[in-house]
Order: structure tokens, then C-alpha cells, then sequence
């Protein structure tokens, strides 16, 4: 009998693994598989950073050529899904590059500022203040909040928040640290809470005229 | 606990990622400072929200040039 007993679920192998090694021995319809599983996420992710349509349906396809492509330089000692953004995030960074030419475009760009890292409006919020907008109406309202984001704050709350990397994979990912994206994350949500606060916030109750002068006289003297 | 001291820790408690011993300072500081309190929960329903909804949506007959696209691409890559 064996002395050492393997952690709980260190052996078991995520089922990318297994279609990965059949992709890799020529199997294309095991990529496919890969494709259709991932492919809204990196979608998004590549819309969220080139904030273009065009650009994104560029990025997708470019990273899924490209991670086919590559697929023989895969470790397996990160997740498939975490190298697939990896490429992703450089394709979209290289979209926004050429877009802008001879500009700067980095992880970097616009983190310097302090702005809504201090929470200044402390309403609270409905329940359920989303029931107050339609689909459409909110999506804008997420769209635009999101888009106001320094780029730096907004890929680091999208891969963290949004799609469910741990911060530890966000750090790997962007090529940053882990107090760097711990730090970018915590701006992020507060500045995205600090906007949303204006849309789903409870007023708060002024006071009516009526109540000021409870006699309702002597107002028009 | 104060609010500054509260605010370091905010991703950690939405997080729960927090030591149990200083859990104790936090329900106790929330107890008393409802702005705190507000912004955790608008905090976390702001995630919440970004997680639920779909914003920028992909209708199908797009996803599926794409898809197919890519499966062309890499069929001819080989």
C-alpha cells in the first residue's frame, strides 16, 4: 500500500487536458470542442480592451489560429483557458497598437490617477435596481460605465471579476504582480460601484416645501 | 477598526479571504458605520451585476462565421 496519498483532486485532470493531447495528435474536431467552449469569453475579453467590434472578431480569430498554431509550446502547468487569454489579451493589445499608431498602449496606460479610489457617494441601492431598466437600457448603462475605466483598472476587473481568473492567473496573464492586480482590482470596483451608485442609488429624500413650512403660509410673503 | 483601515481590506472581504480574528473587527466596525456597510454591498452587487449580464452580446449567425472561420483557418494551418 502506498505511504503517500495524493492531495484530493491534484490527480484529477481538467478536461481540457485530454483535449489538448487529442488536438496535438491531429484530432481537429477536438479543437473545435475547445473553440465553441471558449470562444464568447475571449470574444468579450478582446471587445473590452480594443472597445471595437471589428477588432474584437479580428482578436478572436487571430488568438485561436494563433493557440492552434502554438499548441505544441502549451506546458499544461498552467490552464489552457488562462494560456488561450494570455495570447488573446497580446493580440488585442497589438489590435490597439496598430489602431493608434506611434502611440503607447500598455497595462499601464492611466493607472497614475487616484480618481474614485475613495468612495464619496454612500446612497444605497433598490434590491433589485436593474428591474428598473430593460435589458437594453442596462446593458448600455454597464457598457458605458465599464467603458469610462482607465484600460489598466477595466482588463484587470474583466479577467478577475467577469470571467473568473483568479488573481493569481490575472497576474500571470497581464504580466503583472499580484499586489499590482490586487491593488488595480480594488480602483476598479470601487470606481465602477462610485458610477453605478448615480443609475441604481436611492435618492435621497429632500425635503418638500410642504414640510419646511408646515402651515403653508408666510411662503409667499 | 476605521473606515480607511476597513477600505485596505474590502477586496479581501468580498473575497472571503479573510483571518477569522479579524473578522470580529470588521462585523463590529460595520455595526456602526453604515457608509462602510453600503459601500460592501453596492460593491458586491456591482460584481454581481457585471457577472450576470451579457453587455457586449454576439448574435449567433456572427458567431458562427466566426466559429467557422477559425475551424477553416485551422484546418488549413495543418
Amino acid at each position: 500500500m502506498s505511504t503517500i496519498q495524493p492531495v484530493a483532486g491534484q490527480d484529477e485532470q481538467h478536461p481540457d487536458v485530454a483535449l489538448v493531447e487529442r488536438v496535438r495528435a491531429g484530432d481537429v474536431a477536438a479543437y473545435d470542442t475547445l473553440v465553441r467552449k471558449y470562444e464568447r469569453q475571449i470574444f468579450r475579453i478582446a471587445q473590452h480592451i480594443t472597445q471595437n467590434r471589428e477588432d474584437a472578431e479580428d482578436v478572436m480569430q487571430d488568438a485561436f489560429l494563433k493557440a492552434y498554431e502554438k499548441l505544441d509550446q502549451f506546458q499544461g502547468n498552467s490552464k489552457f483557458y488562462t494560456w488561450l487569454v494570455r495570447i488573446a489579451v497580446n493580440e488585442s493589445l497589438m489590435r490597439l497598437r496598430k489602431r493608434r499608431t506611434g502611440k503607447l498602449v500598455s497595462m499601464d496606460e492611466d493607472v497614475q490617477t487616484d480618481e474614485g479610489s475613495v468612495p464619496r457617494d454612500f446612497a444605497d441601492w433598490a434590491p433589485n435596481p436593474e428591474q428598473n431598466y430593460t435589458q437594453a437600457e442596462l446593458a448600455e448603462i454597464l457598457r458605458k460605465t465599464i467603458q469610462g475605466l482607465p484600460q489598466g483598472f477595466r482588463v484587470v476587473f474583466v479577467l478577475r471579476d467577469v470571467e473568473g481568473l483568479s488573481t493569481e492567473e490575472t497576474a500571470e496573464t497581464l504580466g503583472l504582480s499580484v499586489p499590482a492586480v490586487k491593488s488595480r482590482l480594488l480602483r476598479a470596483r470601487l470606481q465602477l460601484r462610485e458610477r453605478l451608485t448615480r443609475y441604481f442609488g436611492r435618492k435621497t429624500p429632500t425635503i418638500a416645501p410642504a414640510a419646511a413650512a408646515p402651515n403653508g403660509d408666510g411662503a409667499e410673503a | 477598526m476605521t473606515c480607511t483601515e476597513f477600505l485596505k481590506i474590502l477586496d479581501d472581504v468580498i473575497d472571503e479571504s479573510i483571518a477569522v480574528e479579524t473578522r470580529t473587527e470588521i462585523e463590529l466596525h460595520l455595526r456602526k458605520c453604515g457608509h462602510c456597510e453600503v459601500v460592501l454591498n453596492t460593491t458586491r452587487k456591482t460584481i454581481e451585476i457585471f457577472r450576470r449580464h451579457e453587455i457586449y452580446e454576439v448574435p449567433t449567425e456572427v458567431s458562427e462565421r466566426l466559429h467557422s472561420a477559425i475551424m477553416e483557418k485551422c484546418k488549413k494551418a495543418k
